[in-house]
């Protein structure tokens, strides 16, 4: 069996996300170096704070302001910081309870090593030197020796000029993408110009691409068939958008095709005839295009177009 | 209530990579297996629920893919959760009680082979607060795992024990991935060694449902259903107490767990430290036999492992070693969210 084809596949979005009152609040503050807990109706103060109370679900709105100094509750070192993660030399992940709060924040800790580190230790939040209101605004905590300052925290209103109201999440993951055995075999008989689909044993449908398995009977599809060159449009859509980085002039037409031999319709470009003279029926074929790797689209072979009888199962 | 049972159970061999397979290949033949267990045809199913996530495959509607192992065509009755098997098992037990169907096909499946799970989970994270520090799924256990050596509850020798009990038994399970002897290795993130943590797996699991007497049609000892729940915690981590699993104790009581005694526990902990609160949760002594299979610290293909150890516990009672087992799924970081199924074996 031939090895299966692998390639890298980036998912890449820039979330982007609105903030409530609260969390606006908490993320404006953060670029202020000002850190901002919410005040349950049991006055209990949370801290990151939250728009809903974790307990009773009651809306809460009570802002206070809390110190940006605290204490680990509990931690765990890092030796191999991961992309995306706060520091890039080895530190400790930690959960905070900063003075004046009853919970606490996840964050990093900047520590020379894991045995500077021990839950109940004192830590005060280093600020990131450019600030845009997110949780990355606090660079990370390091070690304080100083006590708590002892304050109650103080009532806050939350405002703020210029409040940030949403912020970016990026997110990016890194795959390798393998397509499967089946489909593993299509692309590489389309290197050659030939569609293959795989028959099923049950059926003798033969699906194009094949996909390993056939979705009527459930079971594993295995003989490889060689369908087309040529096919019938089993039906069509004339396409009067345009899609972004494609150099096609619009109106264009896009089909379903049935590959002489298939069972399956596959879909493409139809091409080489007047948008508003393609018809169901129409026969076509693949058109290549130097150094391309599946076809550009299809063209009218010239034949007489097919009855509609050899492909009213297809549409 | 409606009596409801597993009646057959099947899973794939479990292992690092499976880039020759597809989703689809991969999952197909233990559909066969659990079809070919009853002698069922697809279109004698009258319901169909499966559980996976687009974010391992990277790519949107993925588990549409597999429905092609299913043979969706005529149509049937199909319905996803993005989340682990054991929530799909979950909503077919609803539909079985309901009274609508009186069979059910249950599958789930976890590739973990195409990108790096550790980061693929911090996307489950609060995107406000958390998400943007990417703090690792190994980060957050271990926060954890400190938490409960903290707090006096373990420590690292017992947390060895526990990754070397569960491989060990685990050598009796021919689908698993880590067997036998598995050294506790460097520290990931301390204080949770390589041992300490699961495989990363790619593997498939499926069930059939069924009620009442097609149960005992289907099956010479059905694992009967006595009860399920699932409940959830906050999400935010600093307002939990990392160190206990309420929401695990609550559903067990709801399921009747606490009602009578449990001779075989299947929990679903991908790490040692977790299998020390769940045991506190659901306090299970000594005599219960834990994770018999190896659980997840021996195969834990994503989205699979938590049906995974249901359909263990209900193997054990159809093979008659196991009269009442308790069955545990979890999602989310450090068990926030936990589900809890009472399986027993008719008396013989």
């Amino acid at each position: 069996m031939p090895e299966v084809l692998k390639a890298p596949l980036v998912v890449e979005f820039p979330f982007t996300r609105s903030l409530g009152p609260v969390q606006s609040a908490f993320l404006t503050g953060l670029r202020e170096q000002t850190v901002l807990g919410v005040k349950t109706s049991e006055g209990k103060i949370l801290v990151p704070p939250v728009e809903y109370d974790p307990v009773t679900a009651e809306e809460i709105r009570d802002l206070v302001q809390v110190d940006a100094t605290g204490t680990v509750t509990t931690w765990a070192w890092n030796p191999e910081p991961r992309r995306g993660q706060p520091l890039d030399t080895a530190f400790a992940w930690v959960l905070v309870k900063l003075d004046g709060a009853d919970t606490a924040l996840l964050h990093a800790l900047d520590a020379p090593g894991p045995d500077a580190v021990h839950s109940g230790m004192r830590v005060r939040v280093r600020w990131a030197a450019e600030r845009t209101g997110a949780i990355t605004d606090i660079a990370c905590f390091e070690p304080y020796e100083g006590d708590a300052s002892g304050t109650e925290p103080a009532a806050h209103d939350g405002q703020f000029d210029d409040a940030v109201s949403g912020i970016v999440a990026r997110a990016r993951l890194d795959y390798t993408y393998s397509p499967g055995r089946a489909q593993t075999a299509y692309i590489n008989a389309l290197a050659d110009r030939k569609a293959v689909g795989e028959r099923c044993p049950n059926c003798s449908k033969v699906y194009v691409p094949p996909r390993g398995a056939c979705p009527t009977c459930g079971v594993a599809t295995a003989e490889r068939v060689e369908v087309g060159p040529a096919g019938t449009v089993t039906t069509f859509c004339i396409v009067n958008v345009k899609a972004k980085n494609l150099d096609i002039e619009l109106p264009y037409v896009y089909g379903h095709i049935a590959l002489d031999g298939a069972d399956l319709a596959l879909h493409g470009r139809i091409a080489g005839i007047p948008y508003d003279q393609v018809r169901m029926g129409l026969r076509v074929e693949p058109v290549w295009t130097e150094g391309g790797r599946y076809p550009d689209h299809y063209r009218p072979t010239g034949e007489p177009d097919a009855d509609y009888d050899t492909y009213k199962e297809l549409v | 209530m409606r009596e409801v049972a597993i009646v057959a159970f099947a899973q794939s061999d479990h292992v690092r990579t499976s880039d020759e397979q597809s989703e689809v290949e991969m999952v197909m033949p233990v559909l066969h297996q659990v079809l070919e267990q009853t002698g069922l045809k697809t279109s004698d199913i009258g319901f169909t629920c499966s559980g996976s996530s687009d974010y391992l495959a990277g790519r949107a509607f993925s588990f549409t893919m597999t429905l092609d192992g299913v043979g969706a065509w005529p149509p049937i009755s199909e319905s996803h959760v993005e989340m682990d098997g054991a929530w799909a098992m979950y909503e077919a037990w609803v539909k079985l009680l309901t009274g609508e169907v009186d069979t059910a096909l249950v599958y789930s499946y976890g590739k973990s082979s195409p990108g790096s799970v550790r980061d693929v989970l911090t996307r489950q994270l609060d995107p406000y607060y958390v998400a943007p520090l990417w703090p690792d799924a190994v980060a957050l256990a271990a926060l954890q795992a400190q938490a409960l050596i903290d707090a006096g509850e373990t420590d690292e020798p017992a947390l060895a024990g526990i990754a070397a009990r569960s491989r060990e038994s685990a050598s009796t399970n021919s689908h698993a991935q880590l067997t036998g002897s598995v050294p506790q290795g460097d520290y990931l993130v301390q204080p949770l060694r390589k041992g300490d943590c699961p495989p990363v797996s790619d593997g498939a699991v499926a069930v059939i449902l069924a009620a009442g007497d097609k149960a005992r049609e289907l099956c010479e000892r059905p694992a009967w259903i006595r009860g399920m729940d699932h409940r959830i915690e906050a999400h935010s981590l600093g307002v939990r107490d990392l160190t206990d699993s309420p929401s695990t104790r609550l559903a067990a009581e709801r399921a009747g767990v606490f009602e009578r005694p449990v001779d075989t526990a299947e929990l679903h902990a991908p790490f040692t430290s977790q299998e020390v609160v769940l045991r506190k949760a659901l306090g299970l002594g000594d005599d219960v036999t834990l994770n018999p299979s190896g659980g997840a610290l021996a195969a834990n293909p994503v989205m699979a492992a938590g049906l995974l150890r249901i359909g263990e516990a209900a193997a054990r009672i159809h093979r008659g070693e196991s009269d009442r087992a308790v069955a545990h799924a979890t999602s989310g970081p450090c068990l926030q969210q936990n589900l809890v199924a009472v399986l027993e074996g008719e008396a013989r």
